[in-house]
């Protein structure tokens, strides 16, 4: 590979940012150009909807690289430069300012927040920008709606609440679910919701939303309807395929990769865009997990520049609802948690276990000690993981 | 080589500590304490990659 090999990565965000410096990481001296769609430097989410929407952080503190950084690692960035198009053949995406070649393509477009109601003004948040327009209405709203009883729906209710307006969460299930953890702490999320005051209706669908006078009222198929000043949709995200449809890759629910995420000859896909196929069971699926985009951009990098594999890291997420830090480490798939003893004074340590072995730890408000301490349960499991994780058996 | 920490930024995953135990640490709010700013060259690859790991993104490094 030569210095004048060009690597184009579009999407800015944590995959492609990733993907950029692992290149650098691993000696590859060619050009590397990152095109984005918004016009900001490129910014971690997950603050969006925990110090964002609070007020406790000014949105440069989601920066991931400022341009100084990007300047010294080498890396060309494009912001407000979305790919219109791409032409596998010529090695080319389109933008607006015309064809970028590329000898390697990076697919990292992610994904959009799942709209409801058509134009009927209902929220969502996946920008910056969305949470700063939320968070300055939210301090004017009375009564805010939130659509989705997933994290994310969880996190947006808790930050209503804290800045003042009285809150409804909707969900269709039966009950808040959470991420890789599921249903598995759903009573305890839902008492959290209940001890400050969050309505709850989580087996209900929307029959109709109307809107007179900047209020929307939601319609509900028990008969009951919800009225806000502010709605949020939280329910889910579609991937940001549109601009690769006539482009000869193959697209289902997102772009289409083998198992090291190789969508064609010279083009891989990372993050909640790619849907990597599973050697084993040969099922192509997204997973919008931010552990997730780091490790394929990780290993798409390794694999460009000279085609190794790196460890898989351990997944780890966070939250936090109405003041309680919630962290969850390791893997879990839906199966009942178990209650541990902890160092912590305070909070509760749960663990996801099987045939003996500590598969995951989630830390319920405890004190950060304990919860370094109960991640050495797993630590047995990560070096089993590490040789022969269910990950890296695909490979 | 040279490593920088944002404590603010950090979430307390603990992801560096696994990765380069020899650089970082936590302290007793799980907050990252930076052992070794200039890492030996045979520790650099661990470093970058606990910068890449990082879910917060509160480590950088620079040449």
């Amino acid at each position: 590979m030569t210095s004048r090999h060009r690597v184009v990565i579009v999407g800015a965000s944590i995959a492609g940012i990733t993907s950029a410096e692992t290149l650098r990481f691993e000696g590859f001296d060619g050009k590397i150009l990152i095109l984005g769609d918004e016009p900001h430097l490129p910014y971690i989410r997950p603050p969006l909807s925990k110090q964002i929407l609070l007020d406790a952080w000014e949105p440069e503190r989601t920066i991931i690289k400022t341009q100084q950084e990007l300047d010294h690692l080498g890396i060309e960035f494009r912001g407000s430069s979305p790919a219109l198009a791409l032409n596998l053949k010529e090695r080319a995406v389109i933008t607006a300012d015309g064809p970028e070649n590329y000898d390697d393509l990076i697919i990292a477009t992610g994904a959009r927040a799942r709209r409801l109601g058509g134009d009927i003004g209902i929220r969502t948040l996946r920008t910056v920008d969305d949470a700063l327009s939320l968070r300055k209405d939210f301090s004017k709203a009375k009564h805010a709606v939130v659509i989705g009883a997933g994290v994310l729906g969880s996190e947006i209710a808790s930050a209503g609440r804290a800045l003042g307006a009285d809150v409804t969460l909707i969900g269709n299930t039966g009950k808040v679910s959470f991420g890789s953890i599921g249903n598995a702490l759903s009573s305890q999320i839902q008492d959290l919701h209940q001890e400050h005051q969050v309505a709850l209706q989580l087996k209900v669908n929307i029959t109709d939303i109307n809107k007179e006078n900047d209020i929307t009222h939601l319609i509900l198929d028990n008969g009951q309807t919800v009225s806000g000043d502010i709605v949020v949709a939280a329910i889910g995200a579609i991937a940001c395929v549109d601009w690769l449809q006539d482009s000869g890759l193959e697209i289902a629910d997102g772009v289409v990769c083998d198992e090291k995420g190789q969508a064609a000859d010279g083009v891989y896909a990372i993050g909640d865009v790619a849907a990597w196929r599973h050697l084993t069971t040969g099922k192509a699926t997204r997973v919008e997990h931010q552990t997730n985009a780091i490790e394929q951009a990780m290993s798409v990098a390794a694999t460009i520049v000279d085609g190794r594999e790196s460890t898989a890291p351990v997944p780890f997420f966070w939250s936090d609802i109405h003041g309680v830090s919630i962290k969850a480490y390791g893997w879990f798939d839906g199966q009942p948690l178990n209650e541990l003893e902890s160092t912590s004074d305070k909070g509760t340590l749960f663990a996801s276990q099987k045939d003996g072995r500590t598969n995951g730890v989630i830390s319920w408000d405890l004190a950060a000690s304990a919860f370094r301490n109960a991640r050495s349960l797993l630590d047995e499991s990560i070096t089993y993981r590490n040789s022969k994780s269910p990950i890296k058996e695909q490979r | 080589m040279k490593i920088t920490v944002r404590k603010d930024a950090c979430v307390g995953a603990g992801q560096c500590s696994l990765v380069a135990g020899s650089l970082f640490d936590q302290d007793d709010d799980g907050i990252v304490v930076l052992i070794n700013s200039e890492p030996a060259a045979a520790e650099e690859p661990a470093a970058k990659k606990a910068a890449s790991l990082c879910p917060s993104r509160a480590i950088s490094v620079s040449e």
